[in-house]
């Protein structure tokens, strides 16, 4: 039987105010502040205001002083999107593939991996905590080419993680734990998630200048000069390919001048890879980035996720990678993050390492996955197309729209900013973020003329 | 007479000193300069730089895990009679492991289902498998599920569990100090120490009697401060075997209210105990009912044999609905910089089959299966033992509860049973139960019989 207790009702009144952008951690949030019970008591119709007494503190919940945290302004995009009852209403907030039906796309080489693991009869065993064998030497060679030098010296050292989030962390672990100190670059803007990454982990960050609101496209002059005049042994974030959230992506020649700058100060660079393959259809020319630094001689940490490129959103199969110089502190490097996982989740999942073993391992699913991949990449090609062209046969402005085709993988800056992005969902029903992101993912070639009347009337005609 | 037993149960916790101080990284950059640059333009790949270069060359080699290494050790034995009793996993008569049939049977289901999809699933995890979940712990009548004051969350099996409620509690609890069990699992100091608690520990397994030391643990506990986390093994004590009974989880209950203790419960063997879902849950229950707050995590690794497919769950009941709202609000700020969600396939099987009553009756008569095995591992051992007239008092094997047992024997004696029969074992005198079959317990008996009568 549940005892009677009094409980007395206290809550923090604010809210977790923002981070600085250089914070460590996050701000404890430990003391009560008085404020009204806001729920109904079921044990008891006695309520305490004022001071928490020793003797009542007994029965007081430990937890009442946590407050709610902030909603997530992605998640609530979706939320809304859901319970907006209008035909034409577009969901351009999620981060996920979509078929041109805008279903959600289980690629045929996943379903034939599974059906292989079935009849093969797999046991559930733990896997090392580095991960699965077969993965790491696929997700390695994949990134890096099967001949690539590092590779046959044994000098990456590759761990299975949850996704691309789940080895980001691991790489900011590492960072923490044997650069204490250092500081980590990050574009700006970035993927949201970044932050936390960093922030959860204690590792101080900053950032850098990328994206130009004026041209929509790369500031590359800023980015330079702030990463030369980061501290020296300063880690770098960059996006392989596909920057997300804004799409832009340096060119070739701007990819050999960044490398210039960071070997010339002695900076890491930490490749966050989510998309190869996916990006432009080719597992090659989307690795090429990470491959140029590793030709140099750099020394990389690299994130790696299946999430897009095979469509494994849910399964969280990804890898952290770091090349080093020499195959010894490789195996130590390797060492240290299985002692990292160890005590966080024990090992990883298995099953998503197999899907994923299988198909980059079997040259049949390979070639059958590449096409997949391809195939997506293309649609996503030709909604970006479609959309360009949707728009400037109608906007008469002659204002620039080319950045929509120069930009890159799933995720699209518009340009719109927060006014604008909400004239986009209160009047046309269309679901962004507020930075002016739209997702081509969730947009089909059927709807482009839509979404085009959409953002003319709103770059136009809301300020 | 008894030979001495003298039990090593010293748990490591992080060195610091392992940790590079920053002026090595200053002075290698330092060095750095001093070395020839790459060409810029080289696209082709120089043969490596020095091994001074790397700006990893301060990280030292960890140390290998010790579990990991009887594993290894056991690999490298070309004996045909060696047996590996250090694995945590359950294995089948024939040393074989073992996917239940409950589980491929979804899985086949899994694959039919066309509707299906691999879409992100929510920061918590899958909807039906936490409530599950939630109900399999507490029970489907449980008051603090119908008042809705549990809060559930998918993790990565009981690890992951562990270490999102350490971060949490670090986060936002106003006492940041754990205190374990002597001993405990390996992985709880590291776990608990790197969410940001400082971990002690209380008094549990004597020596002495190869049982609970049920004094100092209440002596222990007694002493802690006002507010201090307790971690409690809620059945199947890892890695002595050694639980506390009913009318002892009822005194430690007591103590531990009327301290405002919090306890945190780790419930790793559910049903896989003693074949029973019910009893197994019984002390986490004991607490649930009194109305106080705790925090369980929940493991399907070794109940559903979904090792590899780490699915587990992190229950916090607490006072009020609202409360459990703000709670959970807040652990997905723990989650999504960690792994931004958990997996799904391994929680999707387990939903099906608490969701299923046929699926379900057939797990819990599979779960039974195992739980009768290793109980009768038990008992073939102790009765082994006592047919050889092995020294000692031996009942301890079958009171023992789970898939470990603590057997008592010391370092020497275990290292003399490797050397001698090829038995693998931690060096703690940990056995596990699992890893027996009635072929290889009189091998077992006979080590054990020569292990204490030839080495004190």
């Amino acid at each position: 039987m549940a005892s009677s207790v009094l409980s007395a009702a206290s809550h923090s009144v604010s809210p977790s105010c923002s981070l600085s952008t250089t914070h460590k951690g996050k701000p404890m949030i430990r003391d009560n502040t008085l404020g009204f019970h806001r729920g109904p008591n079921s044990f008891s119709s006695s309520r305490s205001r004022g001071r928490i007494s020793m003797a009542v503190a007994v029965n007081v919940s430990r937890f009442e002083g946590i407050p709610m945290a902030p909603p997530d302004p992605i998640l609530g995009v979706s939320e809304a999107f859901k319970v907006d009852n209008s035909d034409v209403k577009l969901n351009l907030g999620v981060g996920a593939y979509r078929t041109e039906e805008l279903q959600p796309y289980v690629l045929n080489v996943v379903k034939k991996a599974e059906n292989l693991m079935l009849e093969r009869g797999d046991n559930k065993e733990y896997l090392p905590i580095e991960g699965s064998a077969a993965f790491n030497k696929a997700t390695a060679e994949l990134l890096l080419g099967a001949d690539n030098p590092a590779i046959k010296q044994q000098r990456v050292a590759t761990v299975q993680g949850l996704s691309g989030t789940g080895s980001l962390r691991l790489g900011a672990a590492l960072i923490e734990r044997y650069f204490p100190g250092a500081k980590v670059l990050i574009s700006a803007p970035t993927w949201g998630n970044h932050k936390n990454i960093f922030n959860d982990a204690s590792v101080p960050w900053s950032e850098y200048r990328y994206y130009d609101p004026k041209t929509v496209g790369l500031d590359f002059e800023g980015m330079i000069e702030d990463i030369k005049s980061a501290p020296e042994g300063s880690f770098i974030l960059l996006h392989g390919c596909a920057h997300n959230p804004t799409g832009i992506d340096p060119t070739p020649e701007q990819w050999e001048k960044i490398a210039d700058v960071i070997q010339e100060k002695n900076h890491i660079p930490f490749f966050d890879v989510a998309y190869q393959g996916f990006a432009s259809g080719s597992l090659d020319e989307d690795a090429a980035s990470v491959r140029l630094f590793v030709a140099r001689g750099m020394e990389v940490l690299v994130a790696q996720s299946y999430s897009k490129n095979l469509g494994l959103y849910a399964e969280r199969i990804g890898a952290i990678n770091v090349v080093s110089s020499s195959p010894e502190s490789a195996a130590r490097v390797k060492s240290q993050l299985k002692r990292i996982a160890r005590p966080m989740y024990s090992n990883p999942p298995v099953h998503g390492a197999r899907i994923v073993a299988d198909v980059v391992g079997n040259p049949v699913l390979f070639n059958e996955w590449k096409a997949e991949m391809e195939m997506m990449a293309g649609r996503i090609k030709n909604v970006r197309q479609q959309l360009y062209d949707s728009i400037t046969s109608k906007d008469k402005s002659g204002k620039d729209w080319s950045f929509i085709l120069k930009q890159i993988g799933m995720f699209s800056f518009t340009g719109l900013n927060t006014n604008q992005s909400d004239n986009m969902t209160n009047k046309w029903h269309v679901y962004m973020t507020k930075d002016g992101r739209i997702s081509l993912a969730g947009l089909s070639l059927a709807k482009c003329e839509y979404l085009a009347d959409a953002i003319i009337d709103s770059y136009h005609n809301v300020s | 007479m008894r030979p001495p037993v003298i039990l090593k149960t010293t748990t490591s916790l992080l060195d610091s000193s392992s940790s590079s101080p920053p002026c090595d990284r200053r002075l290698n950059t330092l060095a750095r300069h001093f070395l020839p640059q790459m060409a810029s333009h080289d696209s082709i790949s120089a043969s490596p730089t020095s091994a001074s270069d790397s700006v990893f060359n301060h990280l030292v080699r960890a140390p290998e895990d010790p579990i990991l290494g009887v594993t290894v050790a056991y690999n490298k034995d070309p004996s045909p009679v060696k047996l590996n009793l250090g694995v945590g996993a359950y294995r089948t008569e024939e040393g074989k492991p073992l996917v239940l049939n409950v589980v491929r049977r979804v899985e086949q289901q899994l694959i039919n289902d066309v509707s299906r999809n691999k879409e992100y699933i929510p920061i918590v995890g899958l909807a039906d498998f936490n409530k599950l979940s939630a109900k399999l712990i507490f029970g489907a009548d449980s008051p603090a599920i119908q008042d809705n004051r549990v809060t559930t969350v998918q993790c990565l099996s009981g690890t992951g569990s562990l270490r999102v409620g350490g971060e949490f509690l670090a986060k936002h609890y106003h006492q940041r100090t754990i205190y374990l069990p002597t001993p405990t699992w390996g992985n709880h100091p590291k776990v608990f120490n790197l969410a940001g608690l400082s971990v002690k520990t209380y008094r549990y397994y004597a020596p002495a009697t190869r049982g609970l030391d049920f004094q100092g643990l209440l002596e222990d506990l007694g002493s802690a401060p006002s507010g201090s986390i307790v971690l409690l093994h809620a059945c199947a004590h890892n890695p002595t075997g050694v639980d506390p009974t009913l009318e002892q989880w009822e005194q430690i209950r007591q103590l531990i209210r009327s301290k405002a203790l919090l306890p945190f419960f780790d419930s790793a063997y559910q049903g896989f105990a003693s074949g029973s879902l019910d009893a197994d849950a019984q002390p986490v229950r004991l607490f649930v009912a009194d109305g106080g707050e705790l925090l369980v995590a929940q493991s399907y690794a070794k109940n559903l044999g979904l090792y590899g497919e780490r699915v587990g769950a992190l229950s916090i009941v607490c006072k009020s609905a609202d409360v459990a709202s703000r709670v959970e609000s807040q652990l997905k700020l723990v989650i999504r910089p960690m792994y931004s969600s958990p997996p799904i396939h391994g929680a999707s099987i387990v939903a099906a089959i608490l969701k299923d009553r046929n699926l379900f009756n057939d797990w819990t008569i599979e779960l039974k299966a195992m739980a009768d095995r290793i109980i009768s591992m038990r008992q073939e051992l102790f009765d082994a033992l006592c047919s050889r007239g092995t020294p000692g008092d031996w009942s301890h094997i079958i009171k023992q509860i789970g898939m470990f047992t603590f057997t008592g024997l010391n370092a020497e004696q275990v290292s003399f049973m490797t050397k001698e029969f090829h038995i693998y074992m931690t060096s703690d005198g940990r056995i596990s139960m699992a890893g027996l079959s009635s072929k290889t317990v009189p091998l077992l008996a006979d080590a054990i019989h020569a292990a204490v009568t030839r080495v004190v």
